[in-house]
């Protein structure tokens, strides 16, 4: 290996890496709000970028479709659950949420979707479909289970990665796409040439970490999800509406995983089940992070990252043994780390 | 009896099924997958369901018990049946491995730490030159008894049934020993259980080994029925949908895990059918199905499908005390009047919250000492510290002169101190006389082994025999079968102090054990703390009942913000003019 490939593999992990650490902390997150260790976000990533393929391919994609599946599965499920103490307003939002949005960006992506207009209309769209499914999911899957264990959550996002795996290749079908990119040139650093895409997905994550951090960090709603994550029935008392704070950590990771979709698809090939192997990347490194801290978590998911493409190189087919097995001896620091009683808390 | 007979209907019916003429073969080969699929669903309900922990990597252990016995039958020259201990090894010394690594942490990353293993074990198999990479091994021979080869369906069904049966008897009778109390004890969080010498960790350890020793079982028969292996069986969607069973059939019930076996592997086999012609093309669709099913059951029925069926079979029923059980061993007691424990500036602080400050004193052998003072005033954190519950900043603490205060609590618990505690801490799926036979955890010890093949049964009657003799001492007799968690909490209370004295403890903490008791039970619980006494028991009480407090103690310590304030006899204390201004206020 001389220096060039040596640096090729670097910049490789490090755009990797950025990925992984958007869904590690999309993950760190999530479990802090609302407990649930969510192994399908890697398909809100896949469905980004599959989503994104058939926009910038001229047709409509599959994700209209089942933005009104589960808009229209969250809506009975609700209405169904609270029939006896609905008011019309409320009626009325989840129609208006459930409904009447997911049926207006078919019809948008229909008209719109022909006459391939480019980024501009494509990467909005592309959000626009999947953050929604955020919250429609956590309504579906876990909200019903809000006051369950840890690991009953954790085994209904198992449940839930299963049938959005499947839903996937219903919709998408088995075959794998790569998106154009979204910026073409290529800008020398040293003795390479950097893809400006490759820049713009190290910028964007970026970008977005520091974006999450001024959320948390100076807005009130912030504040009140960081509250939700330390203590649920503290923030409950305090007034903090938990269930919304639930929905919103979930259009987040949404939102994120589509973005991440977005700008990974011209990097890679993704089909529909590529999905959960990059988002057990950001769980490798949300693991490193102890669930709990963000930072650890991003130093992490680059680490992660640049392990993965120098054993590509050096062992390509055992580079997911390798990956995957960073976590043994994690835990097993963590083991010996751990103070007595550790399950206590769990 | 009628439960009994639809049973052995049962039985007879799967017996019989394959000799019936007309039935058509692939029901059967069907019915092996079920059988194949119940082993490792059975070992899951023991994790999942009695231990609340999870795997989702337990086909990777069906996978090393495959392997194995293919690499040794087609490489080696090894007959099938030689296999199994080697098959048993692999797969037991590998979860051993993976169980020391990842058991002592909590809850979740178990399972995350299942999900890299079956993925990485995935890609392993697949990689692998020798093993055949993704396309395996063929080849392998069947299992052969003298001359006659079990290539047929029908031949095999018999041998992989009579698997199940055996991991049904020996798993049903783990869970009703010594170790099966433990085991069940762990969902409910291990602080109890260690304070009655219950090593949690390795309890876990047992049943994690065990469920993996199962799946390792139903790999080294799947090798030999299918006559091929290769690495998508064993991957983690594998090892999904066994949890999916073990869910589905009722995660606490060892014959759900046959259920759930059931239903998946014949919805599996119809939807493979369906769907795809649904849909136009070709793909592994049944992943819907059972993803929404997984989240449906856990939302609708977390409990599972099992308890349906249940009232049809023979449950465990009412447990029959043997009267004449030899008694246990005691142990040696303290002299009267011996100094028993002594705390000396024992120190606590969370952070910069000194919770316990510097406190010292004194219980001697048969006196009942009371612990005093308003709320939070450390009470309660010095138990923990005396029973090693949590540990001190500083400080010493010995018992009959020995040091403790490093100790885990189930070390102190073993030199005899027990406790009940504030909050109770009962299994409340547990009988009554289950949970009390806790306290006698660590009095006698039968194997896992023994257990299993049903060898512990006279120490086991022992031990029951001891429970049902405090839980009579203590006057709840006539709720010996309930659930513990159907009683009312004054008598919990109270059958906490059974589970205390089973352990056969020279020192008795007692938190707030009058709490919740009416009148009369007051004043039962004061004559069983005098008949205590007299039969030389030490007992330290934290209790804000005062009547109660003067009534049966001979010496009071007071705390108020972590810092004892005064100590002497009850007459003393109640005009302690310090006393009443902690607990009344200060004249301004």
């Amino acid at each position: 290996m001389n220096g060039t490939v040596a640096l090729f593999l670097a910049q490789d992990g490090i755009i990797n890496g950025s990925v992984y650490a958007l869904l590690g902390v999309t993950l760190v997150l999530l479990f802090a709000v609302t407990r649930v260790i969510f192994v399908p976000q890697g398909e809100f990533v896949a469905w980004g970028a599959l989503t994104m393929a058939a926009l910038q391919a001229g047709h409509p994609p599959g994700t209209a479709w089942l933005l009104i599946g589960l808009g229209g599965a969250a809506a009975m499920i609700e209405i169904g659950r609270d029939r006896h103490t609905l008011t019309l307003g409320r009626i009325c939002r989840i129609l208006a949420f459930d409904v009447a949005l997911p049926v207006g960006l078919l019809g948008l992506v229909y008209w719109l979707a022909p006459l391939e207009l480019g980024a501009i209309v494509n990467v909005p769209l592309t959000i626009a479909l999947i953050m929604p499914m955020g919250p429609m999911i956590y309504r579906i899957a876990f909200q019903p289970l809000a006051d369950a264990t840890v690991l009953v959550l954790f085994i209904a996002a198992i449940g839930v990665h299963f049938a959005m795996v499947g839903l996937g290749l219903v919709v998408f079908g088995a075959e794998g796409f790569r998106t154009t990119p979204l910026l073409e040139a290529t800008i020398p650093v040293g003795p390479m040439m950097v893809k400006a895409q490759s820049l713009a997905v190290v910028g964007v994550a970026a970008g977005l970490l520091a974006a999450l951090y001024v959320f948390f960090e100076r807005t009130l709603l912030g504040k009140a999800l960081r509250a939700t994550a330390v203590n649920r029935l503290g923030a409950r008392l305090v007034g903090i509406p938990v269930r919304s704070t639930g929905r919103l950590a979930f259009a987040m990771a949404a939102l994120i995983g589509a973005l991440s979709g977005i700008l990974i698809g011209p990097l890679t090939t993704m089909s529909y089940d590529t999905g959960f192997l990059i988002g057990l990347k950001g769980f490798v490194a949300a693991i490193i992070g102890g669930l709990a801290s963000y930072p650890i978590t991003v130093l992490a998911a680059l680490a992660v990252g640049l392990f993965e493409s120098y054993s590509a190189f050096f062992a390509s087919a055992f580079k997911e043994v390798i990956v995957f097995s960073i976590v043994i001896p994690v835990l097993l620091l963590r083991s010996i780390a751990g103070g007595r009683h550790d399950d206590e808390q769990a | 009896m009628q439960r009994r007979f639809i049973l052995i209907g049962v039985i007879a019916a799967l017996a019989l099924a394959p000799l019936v003429p007309g039935i058509p073969d692939f029901w059967i080969v069907l019915a092996n997958y079920i059988g194949l699929a119940s082993l490792v669903a059975i070992g899951l309900v023991l994790l999942t369901g009695v231990g609340g922990m999870t795997s989702f990597g337990q086909a990777a252990f069906v996978g090393f018990g495959a392997y194995t016995t293919a690499v040794l039958t087609t490489k080696f020259g090894f007959s099938p049946w030689e296999t199994l201990p080697f098959a048993l090894l692999t797969t037991g010394m590998i979860a051993l491995l993976i169980g020391l690594v990842t058991i002592r942490l909590s809850g979740h990353y178990l399972p995350l730490g299942t999900i890299a293993w079956g993925i990485s074990f995935f890609y392993l198999f697949g990689n692998i030159e020798w093993l055949g990479r993704y396309d395996g091994i063929g080849g392998i021979p069947a299992f052969q008894v003298g001359s006659f080869v079990l290539t047929d369906a029908r031949a095999s069904y018999y041998l992989v049934w009579l698997a199940v049966l055996i991991a049904i008897v020996l798993s049903e009778n783990l869970l009703d020993s010594r170790m099966g109390r433990a085991i069940r004890a762990l969902r409910d969080g291990s602080v109890a259980a260690e304070s009655f010498g219950v090593d949690t960790a390795r309890a876990k350890l047992v049943v994690f080994v065990y469920a993996a020793l199962l799946a390792g079982v139903s790999g080294w028969l799947y090798a030999h029925v299918l006559r091929s292996v290769s690495p998508s069986p064993f991957g983690l969607n594998a090892g999904v949908e066994y949890l999916l069973m073990a869910v589905l059939g009722g995660s606490g019930y060892v014959l759900g895990g046959v259920l759930g076996a059931a239903i998946v592997t014949v919805l599996r086999d119809q939807l493979q059918d369906i769907l795809p012609k649904l849909l136009g093309t070709g793909g592994s669709f049944e992943t819907i199905v059972f993803g929404i099913l997984m989240v449906a059951i856990l939302q609708l029925a977390p409990e599972g499908l099992w308890p349906l069926l249940a009232r049809w079979f023979p449950g465990r029923g009412a447990r029959s005390i043997p009267g004449e059980a030899s008694p246990l061993r005691d142990h040696p007691k303290p002299n009267q009047g011996e100094p028993l424990l002594t705390v000396t500036r024992a120190r606590k602080q969370f952070g910069g919250l000194v919770a316990v400050n510097d406190v010292s004193f004194a219980v001697k052998a048969g006196e009942i000492v009371g612990l005093i003072g308003p709320n939070g005033a450390g009470k309660s954190t010095t138990f923990n510290l005396v029973t090693g519950v949590l540990a001190s900043s500083s400080g010493e603490i010995s018992y009959r002169q020995q040091r403790i205060e490093d100790l885990p609590s189930r070390d102190i618990a073993g030199r005899g101190i027990a406790r009940t505690f504030q909050h109770v801490k009962l299994v409340p799926s547990m009988t009554l006389l289950e949970n009390v036979a806790i306290g006698a955890h660590i009095r006698t010890r039968p194997g896992v082994l023994a257990s299993m093949l049903r060898f512990d049964r006279a120490r086991e009657a022992q031990l029951l025999a001891e429970a049902a003799r405090q839980i009579e001492r203590v006057g709840l007799a006539d709720h010996m079968d309930k659930p513990a968690g159907s009683l009312a909490l004054g008598q919990q209370r109270v059958a906490e102090i059974a589970r205390a004295l089973c352990l056969d403890p020279a020192l008795l903490l007692l938190d707030e054990p009058a709490a919740g008791l009416r009148f009369g039970e007051k004043q039962q619980l004061a004559a069983l703390l005098q008949q205590l006494k007299q039969d030389g028991m030490s007992i330290l009480l934290v209790e804000h009942d005062m009547d109660f407090v003067m009534s049966v103690t001979s010496h009071l310590i007071v705390l108020d913000f972590g810092t004892k304030i005064a100590e002497g006899p009850p007459d003393q204390i109640s005009v302690d003019p310090a006393v009443v201004e902690a607990y009344l206020g200060g004249v301004e």
